[in-house]
């Protein structure tokens, strides 16, 4: 009886121990499955940055090793021989100034929407999450007009202008969030303290909203970065163009694609957004939890 | 203001200064604060919205802005062009299939996302790759793994002899669609594991310790705890990356034009090509009009949906 006992216990034990091997074999499959489907273009891409021509250009060749010496040649290009810094400077000035924007819109409107208590202020959460679903494919056409009468056609400013339309909404609801979680016993505590309403949101709860105000840098940063539809309908002129439309429109010269060039853009534009997105990726999951759930 | 006014208990509010006392109200603060925002969108996005609905009821264009009604004559030329009506056939099929892939996909990468493993940062990084780079630099990526020569696809399947010559993804109607829905799956699945992420950590541990606890094995767990509690939140997730998908332009405008010869035009890339370049204004602003109605719908259920996770 004793004797049996433990041999199966035993027996159980060994079938949960190989029942965990397998989940773990099975995850770490899962694992390399899901990186090699979401890296292999980029991992194709940075191998042909360094390429050689006559290495790329040659069907026997294998694809994914160097048969010939890598080069910076065409890396070098990119930088020195295109108007890609030109792209890179006009993205980052229009994304500083659409962080701005942004910041300086919502945050007092997400405070007007979530500490305020004013009737209207649910159907109004409401409106400006609708707002949000209006894309860019949809308003692009009647825009051209708008943009050509404020004469910013052909221009970065287009861009700074017309940015904020997209990242506002978000923004807004995103840091209603962060500001339902602060507890309101430190706004009535910095109110007896003196403070007015207006000095206790701008010197109390802003900085505690800090997380969310990361969020929403990071956020309205990368869109303006990727933004396509506008900056296509709206910017022609090289010395104006973002990257994601300078980088597809200006590196092929008619039916010239700079192949070697092109991929380095984007492995070089890739890589850093990436690093800032997964150092910020915690916050984003509970910025939009809050959003969602307590909005 | 750089230091709090110090003021006697009990009269502080009531007896400050007119400009002090605005500040402390409510009504005035919440309208003052807002205003700015919706201003803002009012004039750029209200505003243009209107535009479009009249631009598609007149007969503007680029050359000649002037207004003239034309009742619904633009919607009637639209619809019977057989170019947009392949564009609203693939804009839906492209937007139902990525998503029926998207949401099997993202619900497993969510759930191997959450377990602890070796190398667990880095795998992050690569695995959010598709979705963080701009849409038009990850599909150059694309453009050129699925080169009509040089693709390494076609060299391995060549290599094993599965293969002579080359496919021209992108020069053959069924592999062009193919590689569209590819490159739209590929970068809405990170996006939608992270949202459902969001809503795996809202489920509260104690849930899952009782499930263990009552001896209810992973799969148990998964089936009649996990996915019920998380249906809500793959919703969303679903919806946003729907939203994402059927209006987006960036993917087939740098992939194939619209190509080969219109078959994979979508609803933006019609309207862009037709309002923008074309320069008929009217008739791309009903063009992209047709996209309205479904991103309502899908606004009413993501709504909907985030009130049964607030239930929860």
């Amino acid at each position: 009886m004793d004797l049996s006992d433990t041999t199966e216990v035993e027996v159980a034990r060994r079938a949960a121990r190989r029942r965990r091997t397998g989940a773990r074999v099975a995850l770490y499959g899962l694992v390399l499955a899901f990186t090699g489907m979401a890296a292999f273009p980029f991992v194709w891409a940075t191998i042909t940055a360094f390429k050689r021509n006559q290495d790329l250009y040659n069907r026997a060749n294998n694809p994914f090793v160097f048969n010939l010496d890598p080069t910076l040649e065409h890396v070098d290009l990119l930088l020195s021989g295109t108007a890609f810094p030109t792209f890179a400077r006009n993205t980052l000035l229009v994304g500083v100034l659409v962080v701005a924007i942004t910041l300086a819109l919502s945050l007092p409107a997400a405070y007007s929407l979530a500490r305020l208590d004013m009737p209207w202020g649910g159907a109004m959460g409401i409106a400006i999450f609708f707002v949000y679903l209006i894309p860019p494919s949809l308003l692009f056409i009647s825009l051209s007009r708008v943009v050509a009468t404020l004469r910013l056609q052909d221009s970065v400013w287009a861009l700074v202008v017309l940015y904020p339309t997209i990242t506002v909404p978000v923004s807004v609801w995103l840091l209603m969030g962060f500001f339902k979680t602060i507890p309101r016993e430190i706004e009535e505590q910095a109110t007896i303290d003196g403070y007015s309403r207006f000095g206790a949101f701008a010197r109390i709860l802003v900085p505690l909203a800090f997380p969310g105000i990361v969020a929403v840098v990071v956020f309205a940063f990368t869109l303006s970065a990727s933004e396509f539809i506008y900056a296509l309908a709206f910017v022609a002129r090289t010395s104006e163009k973002t990257i994601s439309i300078g980088v597809p429109t200006e590196l092929v010269r008619g039916d010239v694609f700079f192949w070697q060039s092109l991929q380095a853009a984007t492995v070089m534009v890739a890589v850093p957004i990436a690093l800032v997105f997964n150092l910020f990726l915690e916050r984003f999951i509970t910025g939009f939890t809050m959003g969602a759930v307590k909005g | 203001m750089s230091t709090p006014p110090a003021t006697a208990a009990g009269t502080a509010g009531t007896a400050e200064p007119g400009g002090r006392y605005l500040l402390d109200r409510k009504g005035f603060l919440a309208r003052v604060m807002l205003l700015p925002a919706v201003v803002y969108i009012v004039a750029l996005v209200a505003v243009p919205f209107f535009l479009a609905i009249a631009y598609s009821l007149s007969d503007v264009t680029v050359g000649d802005p002037s207004f003239d009604f034309v009742g619904l004559r633009n919607f009637a030329t639209v619809v019977g062009d057989p170019t947009f009506r392949r564009a609203l056939l693939n804009t839906v099929l492209i937007t139902v299939v990525a998503m029926a892939l998207v949401v099997v996909l993202a619900k497993v990468l969510a759930l191997v996302l959450v377990q602890d493993f070796r190398g667990k940062w880095v795998v992050r990084l690569l695995v959010l790759l598709p979705w963080t780079t701009p849409t038009s630099l990850a599909t150059i990526a694309w453009v050129w793994l699925l080169d009509s020569l040089f693709s390494p696809i076609d060299w391995v399947l060549r290599q094993l002899g599965l293969l002579e010559g080359n496919l021209y993804w992108l020069g053959n109607e069924g592999l062009a669609m193919t590689s569209v829905i590819a490159v739209q799956t590929w970068r809405i699945v990170p996006l939608a594991a992270v949202i459902i992420m969001a809503g795996l950590s809202a489920i509260p541990s104690d849930i899952n310790d009782a499930a263990k606890v009552d001896g209810a094995g992973f799969w148990r767990t998964l089936f009649e705890i996990t996915i019920p509690m998380t249906l809500p939140v793959i919703a969303v997730a679903t919806l946003f990356g729907a939203i994402v998908v059927f209006t987006d332009m960036a993917v087939v405008f740098v992939l194939t034009r619209g190509g080969p010869v219109d078959a994979t035009q979508v609803l933006s890339s019609w309207a862009f090509f037709r309002g923008i370049q074309g320069g008929d204004l009217a008739q791309g602003a009903a063009i992209a009009l047709f996209l309205f109605p479904v991103l309502l719908v899908f606004a009413v259920l993501i709504l909907r949906s985030a009130k049964r996770m607030e239930v929860m």
